[in-house]
């Protein structure tokens, strides 16, 4: 009975009569939730099959997400083309696999294409020319446009942001109230008036016969809100560092951007890498918006699945299944920032 | 030759005037662009078309807007039934918000873990799929009006939506409103009064015990009786669908329903971290001091958490409103919907559309900051 495991548990759920009756109405309200829920997402379900007919039992029908796993991946991207996407995708994997090796040799020089080149390449992989056939961002689609909407906007909103938290902290008044304004404008309207915005108004601005793609509208659009709340997050890191970083490094006579970028980001963006990693899960949640302009990335091809007659009344598969994906994403990224967090406190001792 | 780009000053303003001149370029650049285009594709700029009618049906609204009324009544009633959904969001998420995140710091493990799961799962979704879910998922799946769900036999949920009754006759329940203002003032200024005393002659007054009565047990009995003497209207079964009372259309319950429950993780999150901000050494003064664990909490832990929790759960709140734009992927009648959506379509004025629907937003959030500079300019005072 002295086993310090008991002792635990009782400790942290039987401590008191009513801490016991607590614990046990949870369990209940758990037991009675859950075992209906097992039974229709795993025990009752339909696993194998081709059409709706194979499902017979009260569970879900997992056959519709087999059937539709595909489309759900790649949208209407063109099924003899999809090898292209297959090897984004293995580049995309294989860069970060890489990245997180911190003994890789040339760790840095790859750190840099993975921002310059690869981006680029994956470009043309997805949208072809140069000896590919050309595939039309409209038949994109699916997790592949997520990722895309992501990772582009993410690769345009960082920078951006940075150079906005520092033309917030700078020394000219008019670079300040510039990027002051900019951020303001972008942090208080809803992202979605923004998508609205730049599918509408980017073609009215640029020259006639200039012709913005859709998908680049969307990604810009996302990229500029993001880059507002990015800058808010790397101001938080600037604003932790001591004043005296920049004066030792100004009376060692180095200029601005030196100063910037020797001195003040690399421990800047360190603090300030927990609300960064927070900014982009919000980013690639708020991707989902561009369903409004009718892209369909892995909840829009989701929504637009129940409309298949063949399919009537799949609804909660096909959203337990994107959000599966959606939630195991985003965790991923928290706990990947929580842990790297603890890891500096320990080395830092902050 | 060049040794005056030296002298910092006059770098300073070159820089400037570089930047300025870089941005008036691009600006006019645009313009021009947006001008030669409006002119070809024949769309005359101006704000006229406010009053023009609009002829666009809005299915859900306060407002007693009509078709025949002009653009104008539609943007307002667009405005209304955002702030109506925020409203009613944002009541519910703090309720909730509070609740779990007081929870999750539960010594008992289970119930903690609980909360846990909770604020892990909804802030780890899209919005937009917890909108969708309840939209298509949830209250789809409910049953038709003629088996639907009801609360006591006067609120019906059906696929419909949610009939509730509407008093006919709004008197006794104006009557009631007031009093209850009345007693919330009382009970105000007896707690100033209280403290007063209590500083001068060190005699206790029971501040709260009074004001359960006063602000709790009397207006409910206040509001009891205003709607026993109203007649009400009742939603009936006729036909096919209910009658009478008033139905809130499933957009709105859809979107109130995801608003609601996943801006109370956030919020959750904000609390927890607002009462662990409180330091343990003020709690172990307190209870060196003797105060009893309700007067802690009270006394110690909510005045310092408070300060903490408020300003960022002031913007999790113009989150909510922002987000409530998202209402517009399930057609309910918010201003994105209507105003961005429908009246745009018919009308093509996008650029007036957009600057004037960003205007609204913008002026809601300068609002709120300038209340949250407010609170904050005003509690560094009181910390002294």
């Amino acid at each position: 009975m002295k086993s310090p495991w008991l002792q635990t548990l009782r400790q942290r759920l039987f401590a008191t009569p009513v801490d016991a009756a607590i614990t046990l109405v949870c369990l209940y309200v758990v037991w009675r939730l859950s075992v209906p829920l097992l039974h229709w997402l795993v025990f009752d379900a339909t696993w194998n099959g081709t059409s709706r007919d194979a499902c017979k039992g009260d569970g879900a029908c997992w056959v519709f997400v087999r059937v539709r796993f595909s489309q759900f991946m790649y949208g209407q991207y063109p099924i003899p083309e999809r090898w292209r996407v297959d090897i984004a995708g293995a580049l995309l994997v294989a860069t970060a696999g890489l990245l997180s090796w911190r003994g890789l040799p040339h760790r840095r020089g790859l750190a840099i294409a993975s921002v310059t080149v690869l981006p680029l390449a994956g470009l043309w992989l997805l949208y072809g020319g140069l000896g590919l056939r050309i595939v039309e961002t409209r038949e994109w689609g699916g997790l592949m446009l997520t990722l895309v909407l992501t990772i582009y906007a993410g690769l345009i909103a960082v920078p951006l942001g940075i150079l906005l938290a520092l033309g917030r902290r700078s020394r000219l008044p008019l670079i300040r109230f510039a990027s002051v304004v900019f951020i303001e404008f972008w942090r208080g309207v809803p992202i979605i008036t923004v998508i609205f915005l730049a599918s509408l108004l980017l073609p009215l601005i640029m020259p006639s016969g200039f012709d913005v793609d859709r998908l680049a509208r969307a990604v810009l659009g996302l990229a500029f809100v993001i880059a507002a709340y990015m800058a808010e997050a790397v101001r938080g890191g600037l604003q932790a560092l001591p004043e005296g970083q920049t004066e030792a490094a100004q009376a060692l006579g180095l200029g601005y951007w030196r100063i910037q970028r020797r001195i003040v980001l690399p421990q800047a963006l360190r603090i300030a890498l927990p609300a960064m990693t927070n900014e982009f899960i919000a980013l690639f949640k708020n991707t989902t918006l561009v369903l409004i302009v009718s892209l369909f990335d892995l909840l829009g091809i989701a929504q637009a699945a129940l409309a298949d007659p063949a399919w009537v009344g799949m609804n909660m598969e096909a959203y337990v299944f994107a959000g599966a994906i959606y939630w195991f994403a985003c965790f991923a990224m928290s706990q990947w920032s929580r842990r790297r967090e603890k890891r500096l406190q320990a080395a830092y001792g902050r | 030759m060049l040794t005056f780009l030296r002298d910092r000053k006059v770098r300073d303003i070159l820089w400037q005037a570089a930047a300025t001149l870089v941005t008036v370029a691009v600006i006019w650049f645009f313009v021009r662009n947006a001008s030669e285009n409006m002119v070809k594709a024949g769309i005359a700029s101006g704000f006229k078309f406010l009053w023009r009618d609009s002829g666009i049906e809005v299915p859900f609204n306060l407002t007693g807007y009509r078709p025949s009324d002009n653009i104008l009544a539609l943007l307002w009633t667009g405005i209304v039934n955002t702030l109506l959904v925020s409203a009613a969001a944002i009541v519910v998420a703090t309720a909730i918000g509070f609740t779990v995140g007081l929870l999750r710091l539960s010594r008992n493990w289970l119930l903690s873990s609980l909360a846990g799961f909770y604020i892990e799962f909804v802030r780890n979704i899209p919005l937009l799929f917890f909108i969708l879910f309840w939209y298509f998922g949830v209250l789809a799946a409910l049953p038709t009006p003629r088996d639907s769900a009801d609360f006591l036999g006067v609120i019906f949920l059906n696929r419909r939506g949610l009939s509730i009754p509407t008093p006919d006759d709004v008197t006794g329940l104006r009557l009631a409103l007031a009093a209850i203002v009345v007693l919330v003032a009382v009970q105000f200024g007896l707690a100033r009064w209280a403290a007063r005393r209590q500083a001068r002659t060190g005699r206790d007054f029971p501040v709260w015990p009074v004001g359960l009565v006063l602000c709790g047990v009397l207006p409910i009995l206040a509001l009891v009786a205003g709607g026993m003497t109203t007649a009400w209207d009742v939603p009936t079964l006729r036909g096919f669908n209910y009658r009478g009372g008033f139905v809130l259309v499933p957009e709105f319950v859809a979107l109130f329903a995801a608003l609601s429950t996943y801006t109370a993780g956030f919020i959750a999150e904000v609390v927890r971290g607002g009462i662990l901000s409180v330091r343990q050494g003020q709690i172990d003064a307190a209870r060196a001091l003797g105060l009893t664990e309700g007067r802690i909490v009270r006394l110690v832990v909510i005045p310092q958490a408070m300060p903490v929790i408020i300003p960022p759960i002031t913007s999790q709140y113009l989150n909510l409103i922002k987000n409530s734009s998202l209402g517009a992927a399930i057609a309910y009648p918010e201003i994105v919907a209507v105003f961005m959506g429908s009246a745009l379509v018919s009308t093509g004025q996008s650029i007036e559309i957009i600057a004037i629907t960003l205007a609204i937003y913008l002026a809601l959030s300068l609002a709120v900051s300038v209340f949250m500079n407010w609170y904050n300019a005003r509690h560094k005072l009181v910390t002294r």
